[in-house]
């Protein structure tokens, strides 16, 4: 017991960072299920959706500011959608994953021209920066809000994808284009909204990450890119629900280990378990068997 | 109602299709035979606008659909049924219908066709629940057939349907095709079983290195001493 209450502020902020990749993670993973595209920009638009709040806040009344980045967060993913990737379509993967990479420094050096490569504080937002006291420890309301708002909004996006038209779209395309193609579904669109309802999501997790650590950065969004990476990876790269555990897993752990006294090596862990989880499982813990088509 | 004309396809390097000339009339069965690698394909995925066209003009009830994109040649009532039954694997047998009538708004027509569908092949109805991939080859042939079906096309193309099938099913799979056809449906049809698909087809072609060598009636071309020797082993 004494080892759950000590470290519970630990546990607590693990839950939470693990809820902020989560949402990062389903990005990348719906991405890779449709596109099999690591969309390496994913974490940079995380940041811009950052940078963006520090800049709204100063001419618009928060309440404003905040549907206002989202809005701009998803036009940046569907944006980058159509002048990255899709005039790739139908070239070798490699290129596409180049032009990626292209758009992720474009971000970065973008920002750090905006910003003059200062780190900016990401603005006060009252009720989620407020702090309160959960069984003894002390932390702010953005740590016991992350996991339930990133629950339920797994919960929406599960209903989505398996009971309506647009989702058994995305099921369809994520498995044969052509076939797609012939039932009469626009690719494309699925595509733009795989993007969207990605971006949607990682700017939301910008808003719990920002308000948590608060300095934004040009490359602010490399480490939580990489490790909503990782977590996908861990869960089954393609595979929501391995997404959202994988991200879970891996907050947790590294905070435990922050707690333990090695916040040196709370990095490292999650890089370690990549490298062990693409020896041990390369298809990760939920991912997708590949079903040889006749 | 379908119309080919000098149809040209160059497909990763070769000259795929060289000129061929087709004619579908409204409510036959046409069937399209040939070997491996004469074009067959090809020029079912050209029809549906899935690989580009280099010359040549396809004319769908005086329309010309050569250009079009592959969603409106589905709305205007052409559906293809692909090769290797091409089902999707991990939505449920229901799914899988549901996406044939993708771009039909008309829910009360959709439940309609969906009982037809069932109708034609109760064993769909068995496994409405079951994921595709659980089927066995002759039940996911169905499955492709009756997902062409629930597009309500008027012209139905099938790329090798009875392709790796017991050979009591190839029997059923035809009867069916049949029954698709008396129901007002044109259909043209590509088979390697080429005497089955003549027995049933009003007016055949014969592909050969992507050019038309031959075309008659079905009948006719069974006794075709060509034919007979090329594709019937006879």
């Amino acid at each position: 017991m004494d080892f759950v209450r000590d470290n519970l502020p630990y546990i607590l902020a693990g839950i939470s960072v693990g809820g902020q990749y989560a949402l990062i993670a389903i990005g990348y993973t719906m991405v890779y299920g449709i596109l099999r595209l690591i969309n390496f920009a994913h974490g940079d638009m995380f940041m811009i959706a950052g940078l963006m709040a520090v800049y709204a806040v100063t001419w618009m009344p928060l309440y404003v500011a905040i549907p206002f980045i989202i809005v701009l967060t998803v036009l940046l993913g569907f944006g980058i959608e159509r002048v990255a990737y899709k005039p790739l379509r139908s070239a070798p993967r490699m290129s596409v994953m180049i032009s990626a990479i292209g758009v992720s420094y474009l971000l970065q050096n973008a920002a750090l021209y905006i910003t003059g490569g200062l780190t900016k504080t990401y603005p006060n937002i009252p009720f989620l920066a407020d702090t309160i006291t959960v069984f003894g420890a002390t932390t702010k309301v953005v740590t016991v809000v992350t996991p339930f708002l990133t629950i339920g909004l797994v919960i929406l996006l599960v209903i989505l994808i398996n009971n309506t038209k647009i989702g058994m779209a995305m099921r369809a395309v994520s498995r044969d284009f052509e076939t797609s193609r012939l039932m009469g579904i626009k690719i494309d669109s699925v595509i733009s909204m795989t993007f969207i309802i990605g971006s949607f999501l990682a700017a939301i997790g910008s808003i719990l990450y920002f308000t948590n650590y608060t300095g934004v950065m040009p490359t602010a969004g490399a480490m939580p890119g990489l490790k909503a990476f990782v977590a996908a990876v861990f869960g089954g790269i393609g595979s929501i629900p391995g997404a959202v555990i994988g991200a879970f897993i891996i907050g947790i752990c590294e905070n435990i280990i922050k707690g333990l006294g090695w916040t040196t090596f709370s990095d490292a862990f999650t890089f370690a378990l990549l490298i062990v989880i693409l020896i041990v499982k390369p298809t990760g813990l939920f991912g997708e068997k590949n079903i040889d088509k006749v | 109602m379908l119309k080919i004309e000098n149809l040209n396809v160059h497909y990763g390097g070769i000259h795929a299709l060289r000129g061929v000339n087709m004619h579908i009339q409204e409510g036959k069965i046409i069937s399209l035979i040939g070997a491996n690698g004469a074009g067959k394909s090809t020029t079912l995925k050209s029809i549906m606008g899935l690989v580009d066209k280099s010359a040549g003009s396809v004319i769908y009830k005086g329309e010309d659909i050569t250009k079009a994109q592959t969603i409106d040649i589905v709305k205007k009532g052409i559906s293809l049924t692909p090769e290797g039954r091409r089902v999707f694997p991990d939505l449920t047998v229901k799914e899988n219908l549901l996406l044939g009538a993708y771009l039909r708004k008309d829910k009360a027509e959709i439940k309609k066709d969906l009982e037809m569908v069932y109708g034609l092949f109760p064993r769909l109805l068995e496994r409405e629940w079951q994921i595709a991939a659980t089927l066995s080859g002759g039940e996911q042939q169905m499955l492709a057939v009756g997902r062409s079906l629930m597009s309500k096309p008027q012209l139905l193309m099938m790329d090798e349907p009875s392709l790796g099938l017991a050979p009591i099913i190839v029997k059923s799979i035809f009867e069916i095709i049949k029954e698709i056809n008396k129901n007002g449906v044109s259909v043209l049809l590509i088979e390697q079983n080429a005497k089955a698909a003549l027995e049933i087809s009003d007016y055949a072609y014969v592909l050969e290195t992507g050019t038309v060598v031959l075309e008659g009636p079905g009948k006719e071309l069974i006794t075709n001493d060509q034919v007979r020797k090329a594709y019937l082993g006879a």
